[in-house]
């Protein structure tokens, strides 16, 4: 589908879009020369800073002593409330939370357990932890509400959830219609907290020269953290340098920067030396926000040849009254399947505990757990196909805006799914089918994601020698934003990869809306197809009327960009001759998307991505241990811009899946409010012996609502759904329905029988 | 991690002089004690290092047993030709436990004295008994899922979560030790773990400054064996529940038989009432039944484990019916 959107201006490509193209930044990253946050101004005898956390979950401190910590070998400063720079107030009226400011040491007061009391900077990490051992501190422990089991009736309505979506939706008569059908299902489904755990932690250097301060950060927006630091640090914005080109992970918990960036960048003012800080792996449970935990009531109402008649997704999370966070948990169930009658809601219980933030795919990933749980249940009551179940529920138009959908191909999804993986095979009867001590069962589960558009401007520049070089404060997080955009511009400007540079994450570069809510890939590929164009655009425009070029009065509209040369007919020149020739120095143009909010697609289309799962899993029927044996997701996406890195991004959000439906979970200890679970050998996540075959497929596509690409956001998709098709395999294989998130094997063993000789 | 000094031994002798100092430890592999030392939850102030002493040695016995050297790694101990022929529950059990680098790096006596899980052992700010003698339990009447079912008291609630030693327990292992004044003695793995009664700071016998220097299995018990693993994950995941076993079948009888659980006790759980419930009976699943709540007769859930106390039951249910069909 190369060219789609283009209009006049000639035509480029190489139909190198879309290509599994290695990524250009790989050699780099296997051979350690790819320098990240934690990694600079080793030539500058930098300091390490190590935070002191808070013992207590709510109350206050009555004394801090650091008299034995600033004694303390290679220590240089010891930060506390005491003597922490004044610093901006977290200003609730800028209205996306990751640009506003996060002062640090602001008071004695203590809001949830592990927040900073102290920062200690000496001149090598482990004196710097030693030290911090020696602070001492003393507190009013007052009672803090943790328990979110006890606490959950105790609700308040938040105005808006995230991404501005509304808090409740209504659309016909829900009772009536739920009170009508023939046959519901009402089941309550619990979801844990959940970490994002990159494996790069939170990390930044800070570096002071003169009045300017470069913030070396692992962050997905540089221009929030920007924005972040300068409102912090009451500094001006020009004088603050964010460089973060590399960034090993995020999943949302790097869309914002935290306590790492504020203390370093603060300390190293106050000591006018370059200084490091970083999360440990602990301090990342207390430090950065998590997915809430939530409670989920779904009403499905059918009738008996399986249409629903009423829907309702009713959401309670957990928020920390101070800074309050609602997961958009029940937004994509207003999407996903037709019902004349519907209810969603959101509700918030404060609780003295982190605070919520995006998580990869927010209210997507949580959601469906329930939601496509629900649809098995309705699919077993009904003693019906669960694939057939949701094919019968397709809706024609957006079921809550009324909007026709831009693209949407769940049907084809799940038709394709099944054929793929061989869904006849399914044991039609839960609890039938036995592989030696294995129970096995099969599930699926829909997915389906919003699309989101940010304003992104790009620059591209074409030099004298014909070699092009983007740049935007773009990042890379490990996605393969580098490969793509390489891709892009290739294609653009008819050039080969090796002749595109792409230079991504310094705030001196223009603004993005960086990596974050699958929006990344979309927001920045189309703006440097944008400014391929003008570029191309300027090109012809110079090469017209110039008698010295090949090209001169040729039909310019018919004008190829290929294989490095500008071709019109048979005449060709060289694009490297072109631009030398008409700009010495070079010629660049800029690129953007607009924010969706100004884009009329958005209004007048309903634009999301949508998959299918299927999982084969085996519950040892002696001990309930599940395994997954195979898994499968077969997605719609629009354009794939490189078949590569897609297909892993969306393994990867399976794998997710697969880990929030049997591992991941949170454990908060009510008594003191502290995580139990605070480190990767208490907080499982799936290891490659939990993975074996999983597969993704992506149905070729192109959705021109979404952009002049026809590309839509790959990065959370995945995790969307794959959870609940693990949990309905498990119920097919034993007959036992684990509404409560993860399935560890306790919530089986119950239910299955006693071993038999 | 506080500041502390290291030195090399250069033979066993030194080894056990050079750590008689106040605040000396010793470290092999350092795969849990360099991880303890970070959290600050271990606080040596001298490291005696006696990874490179020559006990790497896994050696035949005359009377038909093996002698592991304590440095032996034990990935080396679980490919070992004759562990895998002669004692295939131990190479099961080693190779089910951490992951392949650790393996490697991780010794036979350090896989022994490595420390719990206990997530509230873990957190220097919460009230741990092993850490600070008096100061109480955090895991009792907090997040107790993975936390024992036997031999547990109003101290401590903990595991001990090797696989090695649940395998040398259903061997009779037996357990050699140089101390300070150069003597030398040897003790029952099943006598080696204490129960944390008022003291669970002191989980082992060992006197201070002393030393394992190898572990004697003795001639394999008759019968077949087999090491089972529960866990939430399928690899690099301690036991909810492990179990042990030997067991001798003939005509459809149980001659001899060995159990012992892991995940469920400060120590290795060796199971006589099992094993005695097991002897002399039919080889079938409602003697196993009947030896499954001999063992688990005394269990006590704390909340999140009860269900412990049902899954070993059926794990070794399960195993031994598992031996009993390979008889």
């Amino acid at each position: 589908m190369t060219g789609q959107g283009m209009t006049g201006q000639g035509h480029a490509g190489q139909g190198v879009i879309g290509r599994a193209v290695h990524r250009v930044d790989g050699p780099l990253k296997v051979t350690g020369r790819a320098t990240y946050a934690y990694e600079h101004g080793a030539e500058d005898r930098p300091l390490y800073g190590y935070i002191v956390g808070a013992t207590i979950g709510r109350g206050r401190l009555t004394r801090i002593d650091t008299a034995n910590a600033e004694r303390a070998p290679g220590v240089r400063l010891v930060m506390t409330h005491h003597n922490a720079p004044e610093q901006g107030p977290r200003d609730t009226s800028v209205p996306i939370e990751y640009w506003r400011a996060q002062p640090m040491l602001t008071g004695p007061e203590i809001h949830h357990y592990g927040e900073p009391v102290a920062l200690v900077v000496a001149a090598a990490f482990e004196q710097a932890r030693a030290a911090a051992g020696l602070v001492e501190v003393a507190y009013e422990e007052r009672p803090g509400r943790y328990d979110f089991a006890a606490l959950r009736d105790d609700t308040y309505v938040p105005k808006v959830v995230n991404a501005g979506l509304p808090t409740d939706t209504a659309v016909g008569d829900f009772d009536a219609g739920f009170r009508s059908a023939a046959v519901t299902v009402d089941r309550l489904y619990t979801t844990p907290y959940e970490f994002s755990m990159p494996m790069e932690p939170h990390a930044c250097t800070a570096v002071p020269q003169g009045a300017d301060l470069t913030v070396h950060v692992s962050a997905q927006i540089v221009d929030a953290a920007l924005a972040s630091v300068a409102a912090t640090l009451r500094l001006d914005p020009a004088r603050i340098h964010v460089v973060a080109p590399y960034v090993g992970g995020g999943f949302g918990s790097k869309l914002g920067i935290h306590a790492e960036t504020i203390l370093a960048a603060l300390a190293a003012r106050m000591v006018r030396r370059p200084v490091k800080v970083a999360l440990t792996r602990q301090q990342i449970f207390q430090l950065v926000g998590l997915r809430p935990t939530s409670s989920q009531r779904v009403r499905l109402g059918a009738d008996r040849d399986g249409r629903l008649v009423a829907l309702a997704h009713d959401v309670t999370m957990h928020t920390n009254p101070d800074m309050e966070y609602a997961e958009q948990t029940a937004a994509t169930t207003r999407s996903l399947y037709a019902a004349p009658h519907r209810l969603t809601s959101h509700r918030l219980t404060p609780l003295d505990l982190p605070r919520g933030e995006d998580v990869r795919s927010p209210g997507d990933a949580p959601g469906l757990l329930a939601v496509e749980s629900a649809m098995d249940e309705l699919a077993d009551a009904l003693d019906m196909d669960p694939v057939e179940l949701r094919i019968r529920n397709e809706p024609t138009v957006d079921p809550e805006r009324g909007v026709p959908y831009s693209d949407r191909h769940l049907v084809e999804c799940l038709r394709e799914g099944a054929r793929r993986f061989g869904w006849e095979r399914r044991p039609t009867r839960p609890a039938s089918v036995r592989d030696g001590q294995w129970l096995v069962g099969y599930g699926t589960a829909a997915a389906i994601r919003g699309h989101f558009q940010m304003p992104t401007t790009v620059r591209v520049r074409l030099a004298a020698d014909g070699t092009a070089t983007v740049q935007s404060d773009m990042t890379d997080i490990g996605t393969g934003t580098y490969t793509i955009l390489t891709q892009v511009a290739a294609d653009g400007l008819g050039l080969p990869t090796d002749r595109v540079r792409v230079e991504l994450g310094r705030s001196e570069f223009p603004t993005s809306m960086g990596s974050g809510g699958s929006w990344g890939a979309a927001n920045s590929s189309t703006a440097v197809h944008r400014a391929c164009h003008a570029l191309r655009k300027r090109l012809l425009a110079a090469v017209r009327e110039d008698t010295r070029s090949a090209l001169c009065g040729l039909p310019w509209e018919k004008a190829v960009f290929a294989d490095g040369r500008v071709r019109i007919g048979e005449a060709s020149e060289a694009l490297s001759d072109l631009v030398a020739r008409h700009f010495p120095d070079g010629v660049q143009t800029t690129g953007e998307t607009l924010a969706m909010t100004d884009d009329p697609h958005y209004s007048a289309y309903s634009i999301h991505t949508y998959g299918a799962h299927f999982a084969e899993v085996g519950v040892d029927a002696d001990t309930a241990e599940i395994r997954l044996r195979r898994m499968l997701g077969v997605f719609s996406v629009g354009r794939v811009l490189n078949a590569k890195t897609a297909r892993s991004q969306l393994i990867g959000g399976m794998i997710w899946g697969v880990g929030a439906a049997l591992q991941e979970e949170g454990v908060v200890d009510v008594r003191t409010g502290a995580f139990a679970t605070r480190d990767l050998a208490h907080y499982l996540v799936p290891v490659h012996a939990d993975i074996p075959a999983v597969d993704a497929v992506v149905l070729d596509g192109y959705d021109d609502k979404a952009n002049a690409l026809g590309a839509k956001g790959i990065g959370e998709l995945g995790i969307c759904g794959a959870g609940a098709a693990v949990a309905n395999a498990v119920f097919n294989a034993t007959g036992v329905r684990v509404r409560d998130f993860p399935l560890t094997l306790e919530k089986v063993l119950p239910g299955l029988p006693p071993p038999e000789e | 991690m506080r500041a502390f000094t290291y030195e090399r031994a250069t033979d066993a002798r030194a080894a056990v002089a050079a750590v008689s100092e106040p605040g000396a430890k010793f470290i092999s592999g350092g795969t849990n004690l360099l991880d303890l030392m970070k959290l600050d939850i271990e606080q040596p102030s001298h490291l005696v290092d006696i990874s490179r002493l020559p006990l790497r040695n896994i050696e035949d016995l005359r009377d038909g047993g093996l002698r592991i050297g304590a440095q032996a790694a034990n990935s080396d101990v679980a490919a070992d030709a004759r562990v895998r022929t002669r004692y295939p529950v131990l190479s099961q059990a080693l190779l089910s436990g951490a992951s392949g680098q650790l393996r490697n790096k991780a010794s036979t006596g350090g896989n022994l004295m490595q420390r719990t899980r206990c997530p509230y052992f873990y957190d220097t700010a919460a009230a741990c008994n092993k850490r600070r003698p008096g100061a109480g339990c955090a895991a009792i009447g907090g997040f107790n899922r993975i936390h024992a079912i036997l031999g547990a008291g109003d101290s401590c609630i903990a595991t001990h979560p090797s696989d090695m030693a649940v395998a040398m327990t259903a061997l009779g292992a037996r357990i050699t030790l140089l101390d300070t004044d150069q003597s030398v003695r040897h003790v029952d793995i099943a006598d080696f773990y204490r129960l944390p009664g008022d003291t669970p700071h002191r989980e082992t016998v060992l006197r201070p400054g002393e030393m394992i220097t190898d572990v004697v299995l003795p001639p394999p018990p008759p019968g077949r064996q087999l090491y089972r693993k529960v866990r939430d994950r399928a690899s690099y995941e301690f036991a909810l529940v492990s179990v042990a076993s030997v067991l001798s079948v003939k005509q459809d009888t149980v001659r001899a038989a060995r159990v012992a659980f892991g995940g469920v006790a400060a120590k290795p759980w060796r199971s006589v009432e099992a094993e005695a419930a097991l002897i002399g009976r039919p080889a079938t699943m409602a003697t196993y039944r009947d030896a499954a709540r001999a063992a688990l007769r005394n269990a006590i859930g704390r909340g999140h484990n009860d269900f412990k106390i049902e899954l070993a039951e059926r794990t070794l249910c399960r195993t031994l019916a598992h031996l009993a069909a390979a008889s």
